[in-house]
């Protein structure tokens, strides 16, 4: 199993009954494996992280063990309610799982989520490898429900991503029973309800370094007593792998830190080193808690995530040199790229046309940042593009007006671009918002969300009307075009950037993974290698089906005797027929197969 | 083999089924009796970008990552792909290699060019080097996508692991009306290797 599907077996296994999450990488399996291998539990995708972890909430005050799952910059969006959560604790337990992102593979930050447990003052737990991910998830019921406490479980990608061997279990029946109780004092957080909490979360954190002590995930090795290494999750392995002969104190919990079981561990090692991912949180706390290790984060880096090579040099205290170089000569490198037939790259070729600086978001259209697009210009967090068009439009006065948009996806549309819409129309800017409605969340690999009309189990369901959506937050122009359709495009952008009054343009065209959307795809489009000049208008797509092909001899001229330097390929395999090619090419050398030449699909 | 791990580093791009590939290794040898671990980066990299799964086996497995400059076995799905790792390969370690070229962006925008003779650079490193036709063959069989299943074919000939184990777990990963061709295409995989 790899330690997401652990992450939902567990979930099944403690008899959670409602699990809620925002899809976000490396945390997104964790929900689609409940919803598709465990009908007991109750699934569902929440628009977003903070009504995730308020449905959780919910579901636990009466009594249900309830879990929240997203991954670390989720947090950050769901921060409000936990903070607050910390203090009303629970009744069903309730266990928030953050996947971090060490290395930064899919993210826009590598933030240390472990600060959150401090934070907020509750427990963290930290699994190795996918068999702790299932039994610390279910212990994380247990100590929720015995100490009135949320628990947050920490993954990071190398645990959550990656497989090994999980022994099974039944399921539990959950000791607490579901129903409605009122209990004011510890829900209703006034002053003078939280004052009392706030006094209860103090003492509630003194059992739990009572219970650090004996808790079984806080493990001690020893071995050889001459190197003690302190260590928790993915680091434990990777020290391990290097250095199996020392001496280990592998902490399941990060926070609060067992200070008995340490100071024991430190009698019994010569020296001690601290070896974690990211900041240097154990070892900080070690020193507040007057300890004196011998090494930290003098040997690893903060930036990026660690491999055994990397801990096996750090604790050697040498230096990383490059592989034995077989090969020098510099590779061509092979980033993420629209997929071809995207209906993003025709709003982007467009937006590079007319040279607009482009407030951008979180989604698949953030690669329109790379060359040879290169037309997407910001991007901070979901939602942000909105709101930072406006806060232009607003610094920059009428002489901005014409020059930018915001661009947005309808999944973080929902999940935090409505607030910022409201707020562009209330203050009355000139802001022109383009909401990119390729109907899924595509960058995590197709969730449904409320626009899709879908629920996580396939379920049909209400589905948002975003033209009686933008209009109802007070955007009086909204107007719906057809992405690979250029001109049209183009037409309907320069109309609405030009307006003083704020604007929606929303791109009709799907997610070309979503075949669902499509009557069908079209026939793939070809070279005419007698017209085509080389000029690379079809190339500076982007597209992945379409290469340049340098010619020489008889090839480096057309058939009227003009010299080129190469000429376009379109890969028939890799071709949907978007026909954006064939719009930007001046040579009509791309050739449509289809009867008439479609820009775009015929969608259902 | 049994007392030491050993690590196969799984490369290629975006869509070529590296990762059910790794998946399909990690339970044969569970089956066969040893630990497992294995770890790779979706999420980004299904938008035609590198993928690379680790994929270890042995006793008892700690890390997931494979130790740089540690792989044993090279299991390349691309040619590219295939000479970027090879840096990390052991001396004495053993490439097999899918004979298929995916053009990265930097190729198909005419600025850079495609590596040449990319299996001779590797033969002449490598003496346990394979050339596999996976993708070749998968069309001739009928189907592309069967080409992870000829590769694992030929990956098989590496192993001692019976041949039944791999061709049930394949199958046991695709619908039933595409088992006959996808038993064909891993017979066609292991007549690619000829040493066993």
């Amino acid at each position: 199993m790899t330690g997401n599907e652990a992450f939902a077996r567990g979930a099944y296994e403690a008899g959670v009954k409602v699990a809620v999450a925002y899809p976000g990488t490396p945390s997104t399996e964790i929900l689609e494996n409940i919803a598709t291998e465990y009908k007991d539990v109750y699934a569902e995708w929440a628009p977003n992280e903070k009504v995730a972890l308020e449905v959780a909430i919910g579901a636990s005050l009466v009594g249900a063990r309830a879990m929240a799952t997203m991954k670390h910059v989720g947090v950050n969006v769901a921060a409000d309610p936990l903070m607050t959560l910390g203090y009303v604790g629970v009744n069903g337990g309730l266990v928030l799982v953050s996947c971090d992102d060490p290395e930064l593979y899919s993210s826009q930050n590598e933030q240390d989520n472990r600060h959150y447990a401090r934070f907020a003052k509750i427990p963290m737990f930290e699994p190795s490898d996918s068999q702790e991910a299932k039994e610390f998830l279910k212990l994380g019921f247990e100590v929720s429900e015995k100490f009135d406490t949320p628990v947050m479980v920490r993954s990071v990608t190398r645990i959550s991503h990656s497989k090994g061997i999980v022994q099974l279990e039944d399921p539990v029946t959950p000791p607490v029973k579901i129903e409605i109780r009122k209990q004011a004092e510890k829900f209703t957080m006034l002053p003078s309800n939280a004052r009392v909490r706030h006094r209860f979360v103090e003492e509630r954190l003194l059992k739990l370094k009572e219970f650090a002590e004996s808790f079984s995930g806080n493990r001690t090795e020893i071995n050889d007593p001459s190197v003690g290494i302190i260590t928790s999750g993915i680091s434990y392995q990777y020290a391990k792998e290097a250095f199996p002969e020392y001496s280990f104190l592998k902490l399941g919990m990060v926070w609060p830190l067992p200070k008995n079981l340490i100071a024991e561990f430190f009698k019994k090692v010569k020296k001690v080193i601290v070896v974690e991912e990211l900041d240097p949180f154990i070892e900080h706390t070690l020193k507040t808690m007057g300890f004196k290790p011998k090494g930290g984060k003098d040997r690893f880096p903060i930036c990026g995530e660690l491999n055994p090579l990397i801990v096996e040099k750090g604790m050697l205290r040498q230096k990383i040199k490059a592989p034995r170089p077989l090969f020098k000569e510099p590779l061509p490198p092979r980033p993420p790229n629209l997929c071809p037939g995207c209906p993003h790259r025709g709003l982007f070729t467009v937006l590079r046309k007319l040279k607009l600086f482009a407030t951008g978001d979180i989604g698949c259209y953030t690669l329109a940042a790379y060359p040879p697009l290169s037309s997407l210009d910001t991007c901070i967090c979901m939602g942000a593009s909105i709101s930072q068009a406006h806060g232009m439009a607003k610094a920059l006065g009428d002489g901005g007006r014409g020059k930018f948009v915001a661009v947005i996806g309808d999944s973080t549309f929902l999940h935090s671009g409505i607030t910022p819409l409201m707020n562009t129309a209330y203050n009355k800017s000139y802001a022109t918002t383009i909401l990119l409605d390729n109907r899924t969340t595509g960058m995590t690999g197709s969730q449904e969300h409320p626009g899709t009309g879908f629920t996580v189990r396939g379920e049909k369901t209400h589905k948002i009307d975003f033209v009686e959506l933008g209009k109802t937050l007070g955007v009086e122009s909204v107007r719906k075009v057809n992405p690979w359709n250029i001109e049209e495009t183009e037409k309907v952008i320069k109309e609405e950037i030009e307006k003083d009054a704020p604007s929606l343009i929303i791109t009709t065209g799907p997610c070309i993974l979503m075949r669902r959307e499509f009557k069908q795809y079209n026939k793939p489009l070809e070279i005419d290698s007698s017209k085509c000049m080389g000029c690379k208008a079809c190339v500076n797509l982007g597209c992945p089906a379409i290469s340049f092909q340098k010619v020489e001899g008889d090839m480096a001229f057309t058939k009227d005797g003009k010299k080129r330097k190469g000429i376009s390929h379109i890969e028939p395999s890799l071709c949907p027929g978007c026909h954006l090619c064939y719009q930007v090419c001046k040579f009509q050398a791309i050739v449509s197969q289809e009867e008439s030449p479609s820009f775009g699909f015929q969608t259902l | 083999m049994d007392h030491q791990t050993t690590n196969v580093l799984v490369a290629g791009v975006g869509g070529q089924g590296v990762i059910l590939a790794s998946d399909i290794m990690c339970e044969v040898f569970m089956g066969a009796g040893y630990d497992v671990k294995k770890s790779e980066i979706h999420g980004m990299a299904m938008r035609g970008g590198i993928v690379t799964s680790h994929f270890r086996f042995g006793k008892k497995v700690y890390s997931p990552l494979i130790k740089e400059g540690e792989v044993d076995i090279l299991f390349a799905f691309e040619q590219l792909e295939g000479l970027r790792w090879i840096n990390h390969v052991r001396l004495n370690g053993k490439i097999l290699m899918n004979d298929n070229k995916v053009n990265p962006p930097a190729v198909n925008l005419g600025e850079m060019d495609y590596p040449k003779n990319i299996p001779e650079i590797i033969q002449s490193k490598f003496k346990d080097f394979y050339l596999v036709k996976g993708t070749e063959i998968a069309l001739q069989a009928g189907d592309v996508r069967a080409a992870n299943v000829v590769l694992l074919g030929a990956m098989s000939k590496l192993f001692t692991i019976q041949d039944s184990l791999w061709l049930d777990t394949i199958l046991g990963h695709l619908p039933p009306k595409v088992h006959d061709l996808n038993r064909k295409a891993f017979a066609a995989g292991k007549e690619q290797i000829k040493a066993g």
